[in-house]
């Protein structure tokens, strides 16, 4: 048995390809699925998000499995083989595993270390089982793909530093103000960059959100949204004495909040922290507002400088994730052979013991006449030629060796013996 | 007795200082928790040091700057561990117990000056005056690390380079309550220690103040720690100006501790609490 994976993502493909197949993905899912052919795919995984397709596999024969796959994403004259071969990648064995790790914990994404996928990759699992198309080896794989993520999120930093500007800007919040809860945000303009912000710090729970534009109706739009408060423009100042985080994104050409404003509110709020995000171009606020006291402001440029430092830091963390990648890709490997040797020594010893009953039930009435002691001496003779014959091929078969070279030994004893593991081990599951 | 367990309590501060700083580095959790458990056991056996050489002389082991500065050692490691029970900022631990450390270590380097101490120093007010003050020092030192690891913090986030301590270092609102906190608490100890300070001199000298230099300087600390609190309290002092505050704070506060005992002789020097 052989793992198996096909898809595209990303970097091999344009959005136009990954959008057409994600949707045929979904309708017919691979394998198992459908009983009128019976499909050389043994189990099967669907995994699609708006950067990636790929269909993880088990089966004897890889190359007739991703045969069968790509037959399901052709759509003649649209999309046919050939056309689709240059934006597909397949892995077999060690590297299909590898492949999945390193999906599982972010390192094959757009944004790496970013959180999603893993949350994607457990639904598909669900899906999968729910479908009833995954087996032994699939459910210890997406096991074992989730730890590796979990592991490789809490040893390495991978996923420690924002990449993104509303991200930044809500750590960054974080670090001036231990706990948002309580927090009230004062948007300035409504611009989208300053919408996600918005969103991400109401994610962390700040108390209120307040609104204000130029145009009433799109800030009370807003502020509906949230569950805010609306205000015109000219109330800015006032609303500057209750905030604590102020997110600015107008059009306006020249500078809304200047710094001798700032210098008075500050008396008025008992120099209470005060965080300014200026996100709009030109600025909104008087750069000047930084050396104040208690007064933080980061522009769009420093939220860029900052994300561009994280995305370098993560970078750097990513190549010690791929070592743990390679290391839990090596473990997995051998649970998986010692599934293929463990049936293969079992089944060895069924065959030899069977052997032995059926010529002792043979030689029965010769037996009868001997003595209780003669009886029990072929008995032990016998059973012991049988466990010096098994000692030598079980040993081979133990052997540590190469991946490869043990699915081999397994193959060949069993071609040797004429034994059929496949039958026993479906039994014993 | 009392010797090995000094040797002993710096043994664990070392250990858990060591283990503080790896952590402070290296960022791994279970090293903090283990550094922190080891300052308890350090904290431990000097607490039973300085019990034992009370029990043993019937003096509180404050005489000399050797026992003094052990003791002010033992104040912020109480200080602390009581601290980071409520607080729980793990970095702390990575400025503390080097400082600790140092204050032990410069401790047993000094003399053991020998000689019986004057029986006046066996009073129940004497050992409130020096519990109280040194845990109010203690406490102070604390609002003194904040204060720099609020500017450090600070000056990170305002020059917009958020280095390796950026990440490590809690929040500034954090820092700043810590602070607030020891300011609050620390400063109920010191005037407890002052008023306490004047009972027992007035009981066994007879006057409650007699403008030693030494009393002067403390009074300059108090009244400053006062008007620092204040201004927390009513003027909204905070932030940056209260984190500076406390760091210039402690150091007077040294001064009148340590520095005076060099300058100007005095009634409360050491020297002068051996019997004459």
């Amino acid at each position: 048995m052989e793992i198996g994976l096909i898809g595209l993502n990303h970097k091999t493909a344009p959005v136009e390809l990954r959008e057409q197949l994600s949707s045929t993905c979904v309708q017919g899912a691979v394998g198992m699925g459908e009983e009128s052919a019976p499909s050389v795919v043994k189990e099967a995984l669907t995994l699609t998000t708006c950067n990636r397709v790929e269909i993880l596999l088990t089966a004897e024969d890889l190359d007739r499995a991703f045969q069968e796959v790509i037959r399901t994403w052709e759509d003649p004259p649209r999309r046919t083989e050939a056309g689709l071969k240059p934006y597909i990648y397949v892995y077999r064995g060690d590297e299909a595993i590898q492949h999945l790790f390193r999906v599982a914990a972010s390192l094959d994404s757009l944004v790496v270390g970013e959180p999603q996928i893993l949350g994607q990759l457990k639904t598909a699992y669900r899906e999968a089982v729910k479908n009833r198309s995954t087996g032994v080896i699939m459910n210890r794989l997406l096991h074992k793909a989730f730890t590796v993520a979990k592991r490789i999120r809490t040893e390495t930093g991978i996923a420690d530093n924002a990449v993104s500007i509303s991200f930044a800007a809500v750590e960054l919040a974080k670090k001036i103000f231990q706990d948002l809860a309580g927090k009230k945000v004062l948007l300035v303009g409504a611009g989208e960059m300053a919408e996600l912000a918005a969103e991400h710090l109401v994610h962390h729970k700040v108390q209120e959100i307040v609104v204000a534009n130029r145009t009433l109706e799109r800030a009370m739009d807003l502020a509906h949204r949230w569950r805010g408060r609306a205000v015109s423009l000219q109330e800015v100042p006032q609303a500057l004495s209750e905030a604590d985080i102020v997110i600015s994104s107008t059009g306006a050409p020249d500078l809304l909040i200047r710094q001798d404003q700032v210098k008075a509110i500050m008396k008025q709020r008992k120099q209470r922290p005060l965080f300014f995000i200026d996100i709009a171009v030109p600025r909104d606020i008087d750069p000047q507002v930084n050396h104040l006291d208690n007064v933080y402001l980061y522009d769009i440029d420093d939220l860029q400088e900052v994300v561009a430092h994280n995305i370098a830091s993560r970078k750097n963390e990513a190549l010690q994730a791929e070592r743990i990648v390679q290391e839990e890709a090596v473990k997995f490997r051998n649970w998986m052979n010692g599934l293929e040797v463990v049936p293969t020594i079992v089944a060895l010893r069924n065959k030899i013991e069977d052997i032995r009953q059926g010529e002792l039930k043979k030689a029965g009435p010769v037996l009868q006449e001997l003595t209780p002691e003669q009886q029990k001496a072929i008995e032990a003779m016998s059973q012991a030629i049988i466990n010096k014959i098994l000692h030598d091929p079980i040993t081979f078969l133990k052997r540590p060796g190469d991946p490869f070279q043990v699915s081999k030994q397994a193959d060949l004893t069993q071609k040797i013996f004429n034994l059929n593991t496949e039958a026993e081990a479906e039994e014993n599951s | 007795m009392a010797q090995f367990l000094f040797k002993l309590a710096l043994l664990f501060y070392l250990l858990g200082t060591v283990g503080y700083i790896i952590y402070l580095v290296s960022q791994k959790k279970p090293l903090a928790h283990y550094a922190y458990g080891v300052l308890w056991a350090g904290f431990l056996a000097h607490s039973l040091a300085i019990g034992g050489l009370y029990y043993q002389t019937g003096f509180f082991p404050v005489h000399n700057l050797r026992e003094s500065l052990s003791f002010f050692a033992w104040a912020i490691m109480a200080a602390y561990l009581a601290i980071q029970v409520r607080f729980n900022i793990r970095v702390l631990g990575s400025f503390l117990s080097p400082l600790a450390v140092v204050m032990m270590i410069s401790s047993s380097f000094l003399p053991h000056p020998a000689g019986p101490a004057n029986p006046l120093l066996r009073s129940f007010w004497l050992v409130l005056h020096v519990l109280t003050i040194f845990l109010g020092n203690g406490i102070f030192a604390i609002a003194f690390l904040a204060g720099i690891m609020y500017l450090i913090q600070e000056r990170q986030i305002k020059s917009k380079q958020l280095g390796a301590l950026y990440h490590r270092l809690p929040s500034l609102e954090t820092l700043d309550g810590l602070n607030y906190q020891c300011l609050v608490l620390g400063f109920p100890l010191l005037t407890l220690g002052m008023v306490s300070g004047s009972l027992y001199a007035h009981y066994t000298l007879g006057s409650f103040w007699r403008w030693d230099p030494k009393e002067v300087w403390s009074l300059i600390t108090w009244l400053l720690y006062a008007a620092l609190l204040h201004g927390r309290l009513v003027a909204g002092w905070r932030g940056r100006r209260s984190a500076l505050l406390s760091i210039v704070l402690f150091l007077v506060l040294i001064f009148s501790f340590l520095g005076i005992n060099f300058l100007v002789k005095g009634y409360h020097t050491f020297s002068a609490f051996q019997k004459v």
